[in-house]
Order: structure tokens, then C-alpha cells, then sequence
């Protein structure tokens, strides 16, 4: 049994993104709640299933809070920055099935004030990641190895001497994601520009990662609600399909040093079913939302998706093809890199945006097919497609 | 000899209910110990509860040869760890050992950290040893042959 088009996403939320919020992430998470249920023209009560983030809150917190009453489905997945984007795929297998209607996803956190902690100030809650982990503990901090960017340079440095991948490649995402955030009102780099001078004179983080190549840092949240497609119909805005979504694991999810082929991401494996479910071919979408904690991240994805070959993604990058205007827009809000980092939820709400037609300035002409990604804990991947 | 990095860092202590502790007192002795399956004979690392090959659960121990090779690096600048304030930059690898089924570690490279890093490049074992603290250990380090 498919779930090809049986459910919709039919309301988005947000708070605004800053740094500083002075705000709990749970209260944050309710106000965008609150905006996505209000959007979609639903009451709290039509909510039945919650899958909140992994850490921070949990649904029963959430359901008590929203007067959900009926809560009959509540999953928590752990995938980290890839989890709200995998939730989709969760929650369009429990609505097709029958198991519950409408399922609200959120994640809220204090990205750059629980990084900053002053005295006095009350703790923050923290993420349930787990799995970070007895390979990093052990084997990694030692080393001085501790931040994701530090994982991923190892990938990167291996891509860029074994396919010789310029410098201007990881360039092309950061400065279109930029151009894409001064179209945006959300967005925290709106109005600061960078060229690709700046980029290439941007200080090493871990080479051959750049402070450019590294997402924003932001406190803020978003949500989603998800229903059964014929509910959808009597929603209040045009409803936005999920066509088809997979999620991910790269061998061995758990350690990044020791993969046989660490190109083979957890999108390798979920992008070919995501396909198959919605049935189409991955050059059919109209624009791209992908997951950018970091730009090598964007050009890795772009490989494993099939959107160009591996080693290739220069070409696919360059030129203005994922500028709004080229044939893939990329991350039209600006992306974690310069709109916020608020785990990609802001790529769905922006995607739901592109195909509702409402996304102003930086609306995708005649958009009906998007594509959204996930990535997170050292390379789990999620793929999400949505039509109008 | 001076450690790479100074003082402060985490120590590894042994983790995963100890599954790892063949491997720290193979390191205090300065022998590289990793586990293989004593069924179909695979290495493998970091250490799992039963081979990831055959599933066998009678994982052995065994000492591997002290050299492998360069399969990626990082040149680290942005000190994230407190620790590393005062650092500079530091080279992180990971070494494949291909006496062993081409295992991977993470290391650091005892180098000048502004030097090129050759990818492929062969490598040899340099123990650190850390005997101060509750539990003393020693790091296994990469050097260029």
C-alpha cells in the first residue's frame, strides 16, 4: 500500500528567527504550533498525532498544552537534524493507514543562546541525541574532534582531492543561498551581502570547511500539520501533496571514520524509493530545498540524489542553476546558511510556500513539484516530495 | 615527547560497558588491538558486540600491524573545545590499516600542521602516552613514514 498523495500538509508556523531568544524552546514550539493549526483554518482539537523533535519537549507536553484531547498517535524520531523532515514520511504512513488524522510536527530550540550560556541563566533543555555516542566519546574527542564540522571535513577534503572539486563549488551554494535570503523577511542574513570573493576570503573553520561554508546558529521554531487528503480539500489554503518521502541510513549510521564508501549517504539509499513512491524522476522537481548545515553537505546530497553524478556537482552548481530564474533554485529562504537554522522545518514551510504560490519575491514560476531534504546525525538522510 | 594536544580534552575512558577496554590496555602497552571475528576471520573497529560480518558473537582480539595509511584529513582552525583556545591549527586523520581489512582511525598527524597532508600517504603508529589522572592512557598518533 502507497501513501502517494493520501495526506497533504495544509498549515505552517513560525516564530521569528534571532539570536537571543530569552524564550523556552517549548514556548516557542507552541507559538508556531499554534500559527500552523491556525493556518491551516483547524482547531487544536482536530490534532491527534504529535511528533515532536527528539529532545527539548515531548507530545504529551505539547498535547496538554494544546488541549488535545484524542492523542492517538505520538512517535519521536531520532535522526537529528534530519528528524522533523523524516516526521513526514511518519506522519503520511500513520494518516494513510487510518491510525490518526491530523499530525502536527514541531521543532523549536535555542541554537545560538544554549551555545552562549551566561550566569544566572536558567539551563536550557537539551536535544535527546544519543547516539552521539560512544564512537565520538571514545575515539574522536581526544583528537580534538567534537563539532559536526569537524566530522564532515573528512568527507570533504576526501571529495575535493579525489574529484578535485574547486573551492567555487561549495561557493555557488553559499553565495545563492545569500542572494535567496535578501528576497526573504525571515531571513538573518537578509541585507548582507557576500560575493564569491567574500566566500573564498572567509576564514578556515576546518579546512577545507570556511565560516561560509558553515550554517547560522539561531533560536526560533517552526511547525507543520499534516491531514488525510480529503480533509485537506476544506482547508484554508491549496493543499500541498506529499507525493512521495524516504528516509536514510548510511553503514554504520553510528561512525563516520569507518564507512566503506563515505559518499554513500543516507540519501543513497532513500532517494530511489522516495522516487519510486511518487513516481517520478528526481530532474522532474521544479526547485530544491536541501538540507545545508554545511555547504559540502549540499554538494554531497546533490550526488547521492542523482541530480548530477558524483563528483560532478560543480557543474550542476555553477552558471546560476540553483539561483532563482535557473532551471533548480536552491533554498529560496536562504537556507540554515543565511535565512535560520531551525532543523529544516524551514525548508518545508518554505516548500509549502513555493506551491501555495505565496512565496513573494522569491516565488518559483509555476512550481508544482518540490523536493525537500533532511540531513543529520553524521549523515542520515530524509527526502520529502510535495506537489501542488 | 610533547603530546600534540594539550591537557584538558576528554580522556577516553573506556565506554560502550566497557567493550573497549582490550583496546586502551593494548595502547598503555604500546600494541595496536582491535577485535576480529574468530569465525570468518574479519577485523573490524570501532569494537561492536558481535561481528557486523557474520554475526558471530566470538569476537577475539587481536594485535594488528602499526601502519596504514592516509584515507582523509582535516586541517582543524576554530578551536571549539576550550581546551584549544591557545592551539592553532592541529591535522586530524583517518588512517586505513590495510593489514586489516582497512579499518579505520581517527588520529592527529605528528607533523607541521601547515604542511601539505597526502592523501594515501603511509603512515606509522606513535603511542602518547597520558599517565596522569585517575586512569591513565595512552593515544595512538599517526606519523608520516
Amino acid at each position: 500500500m502507497s501513501f502517494k498523495d493520501k495526506t497533504a500538509i495544509v498549515g505552517i508556523g513560525e516564530t521569528d528567527y534571532v539570536k537571543g531568544s530569552g524564550r523556552s524552546e517549548v514556548d516557542m514550539m507552541l507559538e508556531a504550533s499554534r500559527k500552523a493549526i491556525a493556518d491551516a483554518g483547524m482547531k487544536p482539537s482536530d490534532i491527534d498525532g504529535i511528533i515532536p523533535p527528539p529532545g527539548y519537549t515531548y507530545s504529551e507536553e505539547l498535547a496538554a498544552n494544546l488541549g488535545v484531547e484524542d492523542l492517538r498517535y505520538a512517535a519521536t524520531i531520532n535522526m537529528g537534524g534530519a528528524s522533523p523532515n523524516a516526521a513526514i514520511q511518519h506522519a503520511a504512513i500513520a494518516i494513510a493507514s487510518g491510525v490518526c488524522n491530523s499530525v502536527l510536527i514541531t521543532l523549536g530550540w535555542n541554537g545560538y543562546t544554549a551555545m552562549r550560556p551566561k550566569p544566572g541563566q536558567p539551563p536550557g533543555r537539551s536535544a535527546g541525541i544519543a547516539v552521539l555516542n560512544n564512537a565520538i566519546q571514545g575515539f574522536y574527542l581526544p583528537f580534538g574532534v567534537s563539532a559536526p564540522v569537524q566530522m564532515y571535513s573528512w568527507l570533504a577534503m576526501r571529495h575535493k582531492q579525489m574529484y578535485n572539486t574547486p573551492d567555487e563549488a561549495t561557493g555557488h551554494i553559499a553565495v545563492a543561498c545569500r542572494k535567496h535570503a535578501h528576497l526573504n523577511d525571515k531571513a538573518f542574513m537578509r541585507g548582507r551581502e557576500m560575493t564569491m570573493d567574500d566566500y573564498l576570503a572567509s576564514r578556515w573553520v576546518s579546512e577545507p570547511m570556511r565560516l561560509f561554508d558553515c550554517c547560522l546558529e539561531t533560536d526560533g521554531a517552526a511547525a507543520v500539520v499534516i491531514t488525510r487528503a480529503d480533509i485537506a480539500k476544506d482547508t484554508a489554503h491549496k493543499p500541498v501533496y506529499i507525493m512521495g518521502a524516504a528516509e536514510g541510513h548510511p553503514y554504520p549510521a553510528d561512525d563516520i571514520a569507518t564507512r566503506p564508501d563515505p559518499f554513500r549517504i543516507g540519501l543513497s539509499f532513500a532517494t530511489p524509493k522516495a522516487l519510486e513512491v511518487a513516481d517520478i524522476k528526481i530532474h522532474d522537481v521544479d526547485f530544491l530545498q536541501i538540507y545545508d548545515c554545511f555547504t559540502y553537505v549540499v554538494m554531497l546530497q546533490m550526488e547521492a540524489m542523482g541530480l548530477c553524478e558524483r563528483g560532478e556537482a560543480y557543474d550542476f552548481v555553477k552558471d546560476g542553476n540553483i539561483e532563482l530564474g535557473g532551471r533548480y533554485p536552491l533554498n529560496t529562504h536562504g537556507g540554515l546558511l543565511s535565512q535560520a537554522h531551525v532543523w529544516g522545518l524551514n525548508h518545508t514551510t518554505e516548500a509549502v510556500r513555493q506551491l501555495r504560490g505565496t512565496a513573494g519575491e522569491s516565488q518559483v514560476k509555476d512550481a508544482e513539484l518540490g523536493l525537500v531534504t533532511g540531513w543529520g546525525d553524521l549523515g542520515d538522510g530524509s527526502i520529502v516530495i510535495l506537489r501542488n | 615527547m610533547a603530546n600534540y594536544l594539550p591537557e584538558g580534552l576528554p580522556s577516553p575512558a573506556p565506554m560502550n560497558d566497557n567493550l573497549d577496554v582490550p583496546y586502551w590496555e593494548g595502547t598503555l602497552a604500546h600494541k595496536l588491538v582491535i577485535q576480529k571475528c574468530s569465525n570468518c576471520n574479519k577485523h573490524q573497529w570501532g569494537p561492536e558486540w558481535i561481528c557486523n560480518h557474520c554475526n558471530s558473537f566470538d569476537l577475539s582480539w587481536t594485535e594488528v600491524a602499526q601502519k596504514g595509511r592516509i584515507y582523509s584529513y582535516e586541517r582543524v582552525w576554530h578551536p571549539v573545545h576550550p581546551a584549544l583556545k591557545d592551539q592553532g591549527a592541529y591535522v586530524v586523520v583517518l588512517v586505513e590499516l590495510p593489514d586489516a581489512d582497512n579499518v579505520r582511525m581517527v588520529g592527529n598527524l605528528l607533523a607541521d600542521p601547515e604542511a601539505d597532508v597526502p592523501i594515501g600517504a603511509e603512515v606509522e603508529a606513535v603511542f602518547e602516552d597520558h599517565p596522569g589522572g585517575d586512569m591513565p592512557y595512552t593515544l595512538v598518533q599517526w606519523k608520516l613514514v
